[in-house]
């Protein structure tokens, strides 16, 4: 059998609406997940992994900073939480010398921040999330799941009564 | 006198030191100054941390021979514990380990933040302490109240974004070269700082807290337009760049200074102190010098050599916890956030 895949896309207004689906898809996480996020500078990529994190586990929102210098942050959680981010990598090379296929485990979720440059690297079934710019504040986030685990987890995200895609 | 050795591995550098009682420096090594290609052949990885594995031997070879001394002559061997990429932590941890055993020689652990906050002492002839120490970079953007070397307290610290960060990626959003920092610092001589009214963000108003990831989406819809992320750079004169540039640095510096002297109100010191990356931006430099001339404050910024990442403030901080005793077993291991 194999899963139905389709896209769904929800609009946030406000950063904080931002954070309350990022939070929403952080308690949805099953283990051994790998979310890929695209999308331009200002996006709101980092802020989403804030929610993941919250959701994943409370309080920890505010410990997330951006990685694009440190490359690797860990959280923990439910599951551990590895936030990565591809900006300042030239290639996937570089990617897997940081020793990425160790982050994905039976425990962990991997988020990964410009996954598009690294798209070699994912795996086939990676959920990618595309975050569009549609005003100073409000965000387009275009979610696909590429397999059964990445639908499993967005299932469990449309079925939240408080997050209506 | 003691003779440190300092090995740091946190993030991209490769680097070893050889420091006399936390001040005299008799080597400072860098990777990316040593001739790496020459002595291994192919090419090293920019951004890998298994290459530490590949310097990291010949680094401090380097840097005991340039201090003139060997393996026993030093009083122990400090190492950055964190925070950083755990795989390129323990690299450093790894050896560090291996010569403090094969030395005899005792292991001090050392956080390479405290260790920033407390580069501007380096080199000076007089204790700084106790001071408010900016420490600003790419990874990070903190203040610290530094009480001496031993005692070291975190005010507050950026929830986002670092500032050297938002230097980086609004230099790329204004079609500038990589590292951004010095290309801003460039055009921006040239530009109106008051041309455009870029957001401050302050957080509460009592917070020592940074954001800067909001400055970002700002200055994109300033280049594009409201809603536009792509199309509005070719329309820009060369002035009109060079006004964006230093509008959007002294918005961040305004930040910087701004939250910097709310630090020296609450803890009621005299001194500050800055380092890190991004203390080599000449606007940054100069509105601290001048805001704390015009406050009577002393006002030190690290030397240019120890504001990147750099072994030898690894070395310096790490004599301190040497003399007052507090040394590492062999079971050391790596941290990746700082507490």
């Amino acid at each position: 059998m194999t899963a139905t895949r389709h896209d769904a896309t929800w609009s946030t207004a406000s950063v904080e609406s931002t954070l309350a689906l990022g939070e929403a898809l952080g308690r949805c996480l099953n283990a051994e997940l790998t979310i890929g996020l695209v999308g331009p500078l200002g996006a709101g990529k980092t802020n989403l992994v804030k929610g993941i994190a919250a959701g994943n586990a409370p309080g920890m929102g505010s410990s997330v900073t951006s990685p694009t210098f440190t490359l690797i942050h860990e959280y923990d959680g439910r599951l551990t939480l590895y936030h990565v981010d591809a900006y300042r990598l030239r290639d996937t090379a570089e990617l897997l010398a940081l020793g990425f296929d160790e982050l994905m485990r039976a425990d962990s979720v991997v988020v990964v921040e410009w996954a598009d440059r690294v798209r070699s690297a994912m795996p086939e079934d990676s959920l990618w999330i595309t975050l569009a710019l549609t005003g100073p504040t409000s965000r387009d986030l275009t979610f696909q799941a590429g397999g059964p685990r990445s639908q499993r987890c967005l299932d469990a995200l449309q079925t939240d009564d408080k997050i209506q895609a | 006198m003691a003779l440190i050795l300092g090995i740091e591995t946190s993030c991209d550098e490769t680097a070893a030191a050889v420091v006399v009682d936390g001040g005299d420096v008799r080597s400072n090594i860098v990777a990316s100054q040593v001739d790496l290609h020459r002595k291994y052949g192919g090419v090293v990885p920019e951004i890998a941390s298994r290459a530490h594995i590949e310097r990291l031997d010949a680094v401090i070879e380097e840097a005991l021979s340039e201090a003139g001394c060997a393996g026993h002559d030093l009083d122990a061997i400090a190492v950055t514990q964190g925070p950083g990429l755990v795989g390129a932590l323990l690299i450093g941890v790894t050896a560090a380990k291996t010569l403090s055993w094969a030395w005899s020689k005792p292991l001090v652990a050392v956080d390479h933040i405290r260790a920033h906050a407390c580069s501007p002492a380096i080199g000076l002839d007089r204790s700084p302490w106790p001071a408010v120490a900016l420490i600003v970079s790419g990874g990070h953007t903190s203040l610290f109240q530094v009480n001496d070397p031993s005692s070291i307290e975190r005010l507050g610290a950026t929830t986002d974004d670092a500032a050297g960060e938002a230097f980086d990626k609004v230099a790329s959003i204004l079609g500038l070269e990589y590292p951004g920092g010095p290309a801003i610092d460039r055009i921006a001589s040239n530009g109106n700082p008051k041309a455009v009214n870029f957001p401050r963000t302050m957080l509460a108003p009592d917070s020592l807290d940074f954001s800067f990831s909001g400055i970002k989406t700002s200055v994109l819809y300033h280049v594009h337009g409201q809603g536009q992320t792509t199309g509005g750079l070719e329309k820009l004169s060369g002035q009109a760049l060079a006004d964006i540039a230093a509008s959007f640095q002294q918005a961040v510096v305004d930040v910087l200074v701004r939250k910097t002297m709310l630090a020296v109100a609450r803890t009621g010191l005299s001194t500050v102190v800055l380092g890190g990356g991004v203390a080599a931006n000449r606007t940054l430099r100069n509105t601290l010098a001048t805001v704390c001339r015009n406050r009577k404050l002393e006002f030190h910024a690290a030397a240019m050599d120890y504001c990147t990442d750099n072994a030898a403030m690894i070395a310096a901080l790490g004599f301190h916890s040497f003399r007052a005793g507090d040394l590492a077993g062999l079971d050391l291991d790596a941290y990746a956030i700082s507490g």
